[in-house]
């Protein structure tokens, strides 16, 4: 069942229970968008559909985003990126000590394929400017955010918090645990798109030596 | 036209703004651009610009720049004094300004930003095809400084047509029209009537992001945060603290925090206009 929320006079939030419906139905509805369709942005289990009310409504539009089953529309796989990390993040340590595990148990549990043996996928984009989020992170690699954010998180900075892990693409804030880096330009205005990694990619880290 | 714009002084807080980077959102970009964008536009039809041709938004006035050659400009949103020359000249109207002329904005008495426009439009180089400032995102042309220079472009469409285009003055309190958002169940019951029934007052935080108010407390069910979703201009966001956020162009892309209404598209460019103190009533 798909729930449709209005959300103001001119956008409709679909509300889903996992992370791989919210990629498959945006991108069934980027091949055939409803009628008025003026922008969707996907997140962690919604995605919100601004339209145009001249040319639908909120019921005309949730009638037709209904007509979709989430469990047909298969999620298509973006392409594959190969993104090489040092793990020798500022909190690797903290993040061993945690989840009581060794920081080589660590870096094999992030490295490589996820724990269900796939690549990771970038669900959105959030936060700041090509910031993506990742889903398939470890269950044992599952921390809180760090209690207080730094105040400058270096671009390439590959980072954990919650269900997600992530690289940050652009110097900025940030409160996620700092494990490891990497050299790949995650984010370049002139470059289109801007980001490296957009929803739908699929990531595979690797990691590489000191 | 080949003349520049030099900043003498940007008053409290000026930025070059245009309609912004639409379309984007997915990327983690949202759309930023003119807080409020009827006034950009009016500037631009007022020049014979394209209406996303981008200006000069400033804060509660204060802004001095001088003119290195001859060129048409005119000021809309909140109603500054204007002296161009060391002559007074009127908001809503295109403005001749000569040669070296100094233009200076005086404090509004009401409203909040006011759009400098010029003929041909403030060329600065774009980034992700926008001369936006996004103060959150930290994308676009940094802020006006004292000794900054804008070049003027030639992006014109036509002639200027139009000798003058009164504005009704902004209200003292604002009535904003809202509809439900997506997490009104995220409240107990009866918030919509509170929302809706007092005033809201505008504190001093306030910047383009948006407008903190202090008022009535919308009190949630429960505590809990929500993963993370889209954020639209208009959305009242209400943190644990129970301060709720109207969001304005540069609102985050995503937020954790339950949005309970919205408030519609006409209402967006007022409340951009809102200032500390003042009351904003809320109805649907």
């Amino acid at each position: 069942v798909i729930r449709v929320l209005p959300y103001g006079d001119r956008a409709a939030l679909v509300d889903l229970d996992r992370p791989e419906q919210v990629l498959g139905l945006h991108a069934a509805l980027d091949d055939e968008p409803p009628s008025g369709t003026v922008e969707m942005v996907p997140a962690a289990r919604t995605l919100l559909i601004q339209f145009d009310p001249g040319r639908t409504s909120f019921e005309r539009l949730s009638a037709e985003i209904t007509r979709h089953s989430v469990a047909d529309d298969v999620q298509r796989l973006g392409p594959e990126v190969e993104v090489p990390v040092r793990y020798d993040g500022a909190d690797l340590g903290e993040v061993a000590r945690e989840t009581g595990l060794t920081e080589v148990e660590v870096i094999r549990r992030h490295a490589g394929t996820t724990y269900a043996g796939t690549t990771y996928t970038v669900a959105f984009c959030g936060f700041a400017p090509g910031f993506g989020y990742l889903t398939g992170l470890d269950p044992a690699l599952q921390l809180p955010r760090r209690a207080t954010p730094r105040t400058r998180v270096p671009p390439g900075a590959v980072a954990i918090a919650g269900e997600y892990t992530a690289v940050y693409p652009r110097e900025s804030p940030g409160g996620w645990r700092l494990i490891g880096s990497t050299g790949l330009t995650m984010w370049d205005v002139h470059r289109h798109p801007p980001n490296l990694l957009v929803p739908g990619t699929r990531v595979r880290f690797v990691e590489r030596a000191g | 036209m080949s003349g520049k714009i030099e900043v003498l002084t940007p008053g409290p807080f000026a930025t070059i703004q245009d309609l912004g980077r639409p379309g984007l959102a997915n990327l983690g970009v949202g759309r930023s651009g003119a807080a409020d964008r009827s006034s950009l536009r009016l500037g631009n039809r007022l020049l014979g610009n394209p209406e996303d041709t981008a200006a000069i938004e400033a804060t509660l006035g204060g802004l001095v720049v001088r003119f290195s050659e001859p060129a048409l400009v005119a000021l809309t949103g909140a109603a500054c004094g204007i002296q161009v020359g060391g002559r007074a000249a009127g908001m809503y109207a295109p403005i001749q300004v000569r040669a070296g002329d100094q233009l200076r904005l005086s404090p509004p008495a009401t409203g909040l930003r006011t759009y400098l426009a010029v003929r041909g439009g403030v060329d600065v180089a774009p980034v992700l095809h926008s001369r936006a400032t996004d103060t959150l995102a930290q994308l676009g042309p940094p802020a006006l400084s004292a000794g900054m220079t804008l070049p003027v472009g030639d992006r014109v469409a036509g002639y200027p047509v139009v000798d003058l285009a009164p504005q009704a003055p902004f209200p003292d309190e604002l009535t904003l029209r809202v509809t439900a958002g997506p997490r009104l169940d995220w409240f107990i019951p009866g918030t919509w009537d509170v929302l809706t029934s007092g005033a809201h007052e505008v504190t001093a935080n306030v910047d383009r992001v948006g407008v903190r108010l202090a008022g009535p407390v919308l009190r949630r069910r429960a505590e809990g945060e929500l993963p993370p979703e889209a954020c639209v201009p208009g959305a009242l966001q209400v943190p644990p603290s129970g301060m709720t956020i109207l969001f304005l162009a540069d609102h985050p892309v995503t937020g954790g925090y339950p949005v309970i209404a919205v408030v519609d598209d006409a209402g967006i460019d007022l409340a951009a206009q809102a200032r500390p103190g003042q009351r904003i009533r809320f109805t649907s």
